[in-house]
């Protein structure tokens, strides 16, 4: 059991897909600059990574190893369908603010990288903790990035005004910086930077 | 001597053990800007030499001076001239000091903060690199940059710019443009447009730069005339207006040998190529502007005097100096002309090479070895005949 605890709790620190494992940062710097398309783009890729796991465990033991990649496109794009449909149906102004994003989860290292590395050679069960707990790795990254751009990008969180008015009467500006990509760039590399010498004492 | 005998009597405190070893680096910091330290290296060849980084710098800061001296002055004039009232040229200096020093006491209090904060939990000694780097962050800002923001700016530019990468030499980029970049696209309201340019201005002058003039589809007739542009009684960053005070700083540090004429040349050179090059198509205004003009016009002589010739983020090999000189005055005449959102590209043209500029040694080096390679083999060939 613990063993299964570790599965879901280190991808969150340890081997962080984003800070620690270098993958999905593209969606990292595009779905950002504000706190809620973040929050449901990590959530999706939580829900594809765990549920595309899964099935690919359960037929691991009958994919051939040439046409394998294949294989595993077909599980993810029609996991990708699926979420696509379901935000579309209920938080359509998100849906239209992730546009393409939500398709290019198909192309999400996490998810390809989850499935060679993991489910391919485990059991179906480990293998849902695992994307489950991959998912929830980058989606802690994706909020935190979020948090701070819509913060100082727009004096908001999740839309709300939370920088004072007053502030801005005294001479604050929000910093244009922080919603261009590049800034989410930085804030990961300094999270990495934080994140360092921990591991290194390890 | 006073000091020498107060700074031994503090020593042992800041020492190992001391109680005020937290403050060590501080300490180390003061000594070493009023003493040579007398510190040796233990171990391993040492080339000593009159010339050390503490003297380079100092020839930096003081081929700076002219510029800082007009640039508050100008400061002053141009607030005066909007109002339409006439000053004293003390009124008009001291008008700017009041301007300026606000800029330098942010910029130096918070770059050597985190510089001192940083050699503390690295155990190294602080350097004299910041000393150049805050100097120049005021006189490339306009004057009524708002100090919040250059505090903000000046941390960002020396943690991400420079300590992220190692500290002082270690830094890929200029990080007193960094520190420009940084404002200009953090808050281009205030870094960018007609009314930013002039201290305090009147509301109903223009004090357009003579780039803003351009960039809006003005014409050579609407600039101000050549001498005005060469002597600096135009708007702009604080010490960027007078061509003759940065020749005169480029001339001391070309004589001191301290900033290389390898790269100021080929840069004129570069913006004269790319300027001749659109004259010679001339569809646009922007494009008809004759290529001395933009010599005169904006930060560019001041960057490439400056900081195109930064010793740590320019190219090392002479022939890459060449190169990479050529390339950013090209450049910066490309964006300046073919890009309508940026009026000055001596900035991003700078930054843009000072990232290339590993790889243009590289490349330099590896041609150097091919060519001598073949060079080699001509020779065994014949002797072998």
């Amino acid at each position: 059991m613990n063993k299964n605890l570790e599965l879901i709790t280190a991808p969150l620190r340890k081997t962080n897909p984003v800070t620690v494992l270098i993958l999905g940062i593209c969606s990292a710097l595009a779905v950002t600059a504000k706190l809620k398309p973040a929050l449901v783009m990590g959530l999706s890729v939580t829900v594809v990574v765990a549920l595309s796991n899964l099935v690919i465990s359960l037929l691991r033991k009958g994919i051939p190893a040439k046409i394998r990649i294949i294989v595993q496109l077909i599980v993810v794009a029609a996991l990708v369908i699926l979420v696509d449909q379901v935000l579309k149906a209920f938080v359509y102004d998100v849906s239209k603010q992730l546009s393409v994003y939500v398709g290019l989860i198909i192309t999400n290292c996490i998810v390809m990288g989850r499935l060679e590395a993991f489910a391919m050679a485990n059991k179906p069960w480990e293998s849902f903790l695992d994307g489950i707990g991959n998912g929830l790795g980058y989606a802690l990254i994706l909020v935190v990035v979020a948090f701070f751009r819509e913060l100082f990008g727009s004096g908001t969180l999740l839309g709300f005004q939370v920088i004072p008015q007053g502030l801005y009467d005294f001479g604050y500006v929000n910093n244009g910086l922080m919603i261009l990509p590049p800034m989410a760039l930085i804030i990961i590399g300094v999270i990495m930077w934080l994140q360092k010498p921990e591991e290194d004492k390890k | 001597m006073g000091l020498r005998k107060f700074l031994d009597n503090i020593k042992p405190n800041f020492e190992e053990g001391g109680k005020l070893h937290c403050f060590h680096s501080l300490f180390d910091a003061m000594e070493t800007f009023f003493y040579v330290p007398n510190k040796v290296t233990l171990n391993g060849a040492h080339v000593r030499d009159a010339v050390d980084m503490k003297r380079n710098m100092i020839y930096v800061l003081i081929a700076l001076i002219p510029c800082f001296l007009f640039g508050t002055w100008n400061i002053g004039y141009q607030h005066f001239l909007s109002h339409g009232e006439t000053a004293t040229l003390w009124q008009n200096f001291g008008y700017g000091l009041l301007k300026i020093l606000p800029l330098y006491i942010v910029s130096y209090v918070v770059g050597l903060g985190i510089e001192i904060i940083f050699a503390q939990i690295r155990k190294e000694e602080v350097n004299e690199g910041y000393f150049v780097t805050g100097f120049l962050i005021p006189l490339i800002m306009p004057a009524d940059v708002p100090l919040w923001m250059l505090a903000l700016a000046v941390a960002f530019a020396v943690i991400i710019g420079k300590e992220v990468f190692g500290g002082s030499g270690m830094n890929v980029v200029n990080p007193a443009l960094l520190a420009r970049a940084f404002l200009f696209f953090s808050y281009p309201s205030q870094m960018s447009g007609d009314g930013i340019w002039i201290a305090e201005k009147a509301d109903a002058y223009s004090g357009a730069t003579p780039l803003g003039t351009i960039l809006n589809g003005g014409g050579v007739d609407q600039l101000p005339s050549v001498m005005e542009m060469f002597i600096g009684t135009i708007p702009g960053s604080v010490g960027e207006t007078s061509k003759i005070a940065i020749l005169i700083g480029a001339c001391f540090l070309l004589l001191t040998g301290v900033a290389s004429f390898r790269i100021m040349l080929s840069t004129f050179v570069g913006a004269a190529a790319m300027g001749l090059l659109f004259n010679a198509i001339g569809t646009t205004t922007a494009m008809e502007v004759p290529f001395y003009y933009h010599f005169l016009m904006g930060g560019f002589m001041f960057g490439a005097v400056f900081m195109a010739t930064d010793p740590v983020t320019a190219a090392q090999t002479n022939t890459g100096k060449i190169i990479y000189g050529f390339l950013i005055g090209a450049m910066a005449v490309l964006i300046r002309v073919a890009n309508p959102g940026y009026p000055e590209g001596m900035m991003l043209a700078i930054l843009l090479l000072n990232v290339f500029a590993p790889l243009i040694d590289y490349c330099v080096v590896a041609m150097n070895i091919r060519n001598r390679k073949k060079r080699w083999a001509k020779a065994e060939e014949r002797s072998t005949k």
